[in-house]
């Protein structure tokens, strides 16, 4: 890495852009102007260009400024950005991310699973602001590869103990009275790699199977109220899928009627074909696995059906070596992701101690924060909107002196519910459940201001 | 459709239905919902042909027979390759045979679950339920063609495996009359509980917590720490981070930070920023493992498009599911087969044909399956990858 040409006076930052060759900086330069088709403005530009690339002190303002006491290089010299023309509008007619974020991308955990098309990409939560995931970096989770279904030959059946079954076309469903709601959804076996030991660097792999959208669809309700579904006999509806695996789950009918969504739309947009395009089901409070992608049909009957995902799979093994079935409610749970593993803190002093809370069973209530593993904790400030079945954002401040510190965060729910100790899950569950790890994480801040991932019982 | 659902059909019918909407009737009702206009009655054979799913109590499991010998054929020829020729096979999937016991029949709870002597969980460790099994068979499989089994197939498929798991003799024939007998054997069949509070919204939680906030513990007890050998395993942490904030990611494919907060601050920077250096168009000094180039930037380093071009189609014909590129699978790593193969006369029609028509021998017991649909150019360029040493993204 080159260094700057010269060294700032004081505690003054290098900018990174300091670590482009200047050669390179006027190369950026350029680069804008030959996108304009106004020629007869090209000279002028790449004169301004060639007087950055030249490296010397830059203009006579700052010049002047340099003169009148110094300061920093980014103030004093003009940027590239600021001596040129921009791009026209529409020149990515899909925006995408800045190109200096391409770091924050959904990843798979290598030596998690053994498939690509039954596998499992995190969502970058280390780098996430307030609730809402971003389309594209929802996370992934699909049992048999995902598919991009053909919305005009997508078909929605109900079917089973109803007065007359019923086949929707998209057109249809999307005439019906929508609603739009913010919802977490979490895969039933996040944190699951971390049931015995701490195994994974980062908050992407400890809790990266979370993600939070506001989904917009017609109530499960009224779908089911139009094909007069039995509800004395119908106790139970099946969801499911219309790609290879055609994923089905069980869901209880008092569920399946107070909030299940049968959603098309996902933070304004339709669902990504990776989230179910163009319909899924939406089981608020429930494991991701219920929210059935692709969504081809609900069946009401009055069993449940012990689908291949509830009976071979997504069964959670307790110490008498009984499975618990049906294991669906995520129950409170919540996390510090800034800061949190494999993060470095730049100096001591002030930060915001930042996370998620969330809830299967309501409203988040109150977050706690332990800056000294669990001895003593601080209420932190919820940020609003703080929603039923959605993650909420909490914050509060520390300053941090420097020394060795563990972090911790601490949910309750409004049921009264108290996020659980490693200790007390493992003493009930032992270490071999997979599923369902809801346990205070701890973050270790070393001397060197480095973060790990430990256990505190 | 399910039989149940005929049933009250016939009932409606009969009754001129149960439920007779105000100011209609039934059939003018039935056709048109309460959303005028919107949505419209399945026929029979719509449901039947969707309805598909089989209960415990076997209500939608259509009739049919298989034989544990027929199964092994169909075995052989379509589940072998991922699940090996004994359903053990723990390369692609985890192991569907093993660890079930006789003993376990009688009692329906399997004991290495509870004694934990096995290394993990097969699938009849696990499923309670014979009907689960036929219903995931039929639904899911095989992998690469879900539904492609006639009913008879499942059947048979579903015979060989409860053979192998010698639940039944190999001369058995497997069909909807005998199917309940089989469950009554299932060796974990006793093995679910739904008696916890998860299931409902009222469910009582396992767990008790409080939220005490002074002096709540005498000794902070640390159980865990992330092993030395994992601190690298996800790549360089650093390029899974922002470059600008109150924090970086740590330089993971070095040791430890040493020494006290902001000694390393300048360094922590710039090799946070050294990551993003190529998605930005910037010469990287050193390329950023585990940082994503985003696509259509300018500037990056132009890797040679046919090299990648064979790396996308062997990801998108599903030959990743047995070969990876460096390390044997189910079958061998593309870089073993260029090294076998790379200066044979011929190899490259070889492994054309032998892609497309499968074959055995060449690498071990397990047969490569046949590749019908692939096209003849992604076949080539495929194979031209693979000759020049399967080179990965990088």
């Amino acid at each position: 890495m080159k260094s700057p040409a010269r060294t700032p006076a004081g505690r003054l930052l290098r900018a990174p852009e300091n670590f482009i060759p200047s050669d390179l900086a006027g190369e950026i330069a350029r680069h804008g102007l030959d996108e304009t088709r106004r020629g007869f403005l090209r000279s002028s530009f790449r004169a301004a260009g060639a007087a950055l690339a030249a490296g010397a002190a830059g203009t006579a303002l700052a010049q002047q400024a340099a003169a009148a006491g110094g300061g920093e290089e980014v103030i004093l010299e003009p940027r590239p950005w600021t001596t040129s023309l921009g791009k026209p509008v529409a020149f990515a007619p899909y925006g995408m991310p800045s190109r200096y974020e391409a770091n924050l991308q959904r990843r798979e955990s290598p030596g998690l699973t053994r498939v690509s098309a039954a596998s499992v990409a995190f969502a970058p939560l280390q780098g996430f602001f307030g609730i809402i995931t971003p389309n594209g970096l929802h996370f992934e989770r699909h049992h048999q590869g995902w598919v991009d279904v053909d919305p005009s030959q997508h078909r929605f059946m109900i079917n089973g103990l109803v007065r007359q079954p019923r086949v929707y076309t998209m057109d249809d469903l999307m005439r019906l009275p929508s609603v739009s709601r913010i919802h977490f959804i979490e895969c039933g076996a996040n944190t699951g790699p971390e049931w015995g030991n701490a195994a994974v660097p980062t908050v992407q792999y400890t809790h990266g199977m979370l993600s939070c959208c506001e989904y917009t669809g017609v109530p499960l309700s009224a779908l089911l109220d139009d094909c007069g579904a039995d509800l004395k006999k119908g106790k139970y509806v099946l969801a499911e899928g219309a790609d290879g695996s055609s994923m089905t789950r069980t869901i209880p009918m008092e569920m399946a009627l107070d909030d299940v969504i049968v959603a098309w739309g996902m933070n304004g947009e339709m669902l990504r074909p990776e989230n179910g395009y163009p319909l899924r089901l939406v089981v608020p409070g429930v494991q991701g696995v219920s929210w059935v992608k692709w969504l081809r049909r609900i069946e009401v009957g009055d069993q449940p059906w012990n689908a291949k995902d509830e009976t071979v799979h997504y069964v959670d093994l307790m110490p008498g070596g009984m499975h618990r079935q049906y294991t669906s409610i995520q129950e409170c749970k919540s996390v510090i992701t800034t800061p949190s593993g494999g993060q470095v803190l730049l100096d001591k002093g002030f930060y915001n101690i930042s996370g998620l809370a969330w809830s299967g069973r309501g409203k988040i209530k109150q977050v706690d924060v332990s800056v000294d593993g669990g001895r003593n904790w601080r209420t932190a400030r919820l940020e609003t909107p703080v929603l039923s079945k959605s993650l909420t954002r909490f914050n509060i401040d520390w300053v941090w002196d420097g020394s060795p510190v563990i972090l911790q965060s601490r949910a309750m729910d409004e049921t009264g519910y108290v996020q659980p100790r490693y200790g007390q899950l493992r003493e009930v569950r032992g270490s071999r459940s997979i599923y369902h790890n809801n346990a205070i994480q701890s973050w270790k801040v070393a001397e060197s201001g480095e973060v790990s991932n430990v256990h505190v019982e | 459709m399910s039989t149940s659902n005929k049933r009250f059909l016939a009932v409606c019918a009969l009754a001129a239905c149960l439920f007779p909407a105000a100011g209609a009737t039934a059939a003018e009702d039935a056709a048109s919902g309460k959303f005028p206009g919107v949505g419209r009655a399945a026929t029979d054979a719509e449901v039947a042909a969707w309805d598909i799913d089989v209960r415990p109590d076997f209500k939608g499991l259509p009739a049919g027979k298989g034989t544990v010998q027929a199964g092994a054929d169909i075995w052989d020829g379509k589940c072998a390759t991922c699940h090996g020729t004994f359903g053990e096979s723990n390369e692609v999937f985890t192991p569907i045979v093993g660890g079930t016991t006789a003993e376990d029949m009688k009692t329906g709870r399997v004991a290495a679950l509870a004694n934990n002597s096995q290394p993990q969980r097969t699938t009849l460790m696990k499923v309670s339920t014979v009907s689960t099994l036929w219903d995931y068979i039929h639904r899911a499989m095989p992998w690469d063609a879900p539904k492609s089994l006639s009913n008879d197939e499942v059947y048979s498929v579903l015979a060989y495996i409860l053979n192998l798991g010698e639940i039944v003799p190999s001369d058995f024939e497997l069909s909807d009359k005998n199917i309940a007998e089989v469950q009554a054997l299932m060796p974990n069949r006793n093995g679910m509980t739904t008696d916890h509070g998860m299931w409902r919204v009222d469910g009582k939680p396992d767990t008790h917590n409080e939220a005490c906030m002074k002096d709540c513990v005498a000794a902070v007890k640390v159980s865990s720490e992330l092993p030395d050998y994992a601190r690298n395993a996800h790549g360089d942490i650093a390029a899974q981070n922002r470059i600008i904030g109150p924090v970086r990611g740590a330089d993971t494919l070095k040791p430890p930070l040493q020494g006290k907060a902001g000694e390393h601050a300048d360094a922590v920077r710039a090799h946070a920023w050294s990551t993003v250096a190529e998605a930005a168009g910037a010469a990287a000094p050193a390329k950023a493992a585990g940082a994503g180039a985003a696509a259509g930037q300018e500037g990056q380093a132009a890797a040679p498009q046919a090299d990648l071009a064979g790396a996308k189609i062997v990801a998108a014909n599903t030959c990743v599911g047995c070969h990876a590129v460096d390390r044997k699978m189910v079958g061998p790593s593309y870089r073993d087969v260029a090294a076998k193969y790379k200066d044979q006369a011929g190899a490259r029609d070889m492994l054309i044909q032998k892609i497309r028509k499968g074959g055995a021998g060449a690498w071990g017991p397990i047969p490569m399956p046949p590749n019908p649909a692939i096209s003849d150019t992604d076949l080539n360029t495929a194979v031209d990858w693979i000759l020049s040493g399967a080179p990965a993204e990088n």
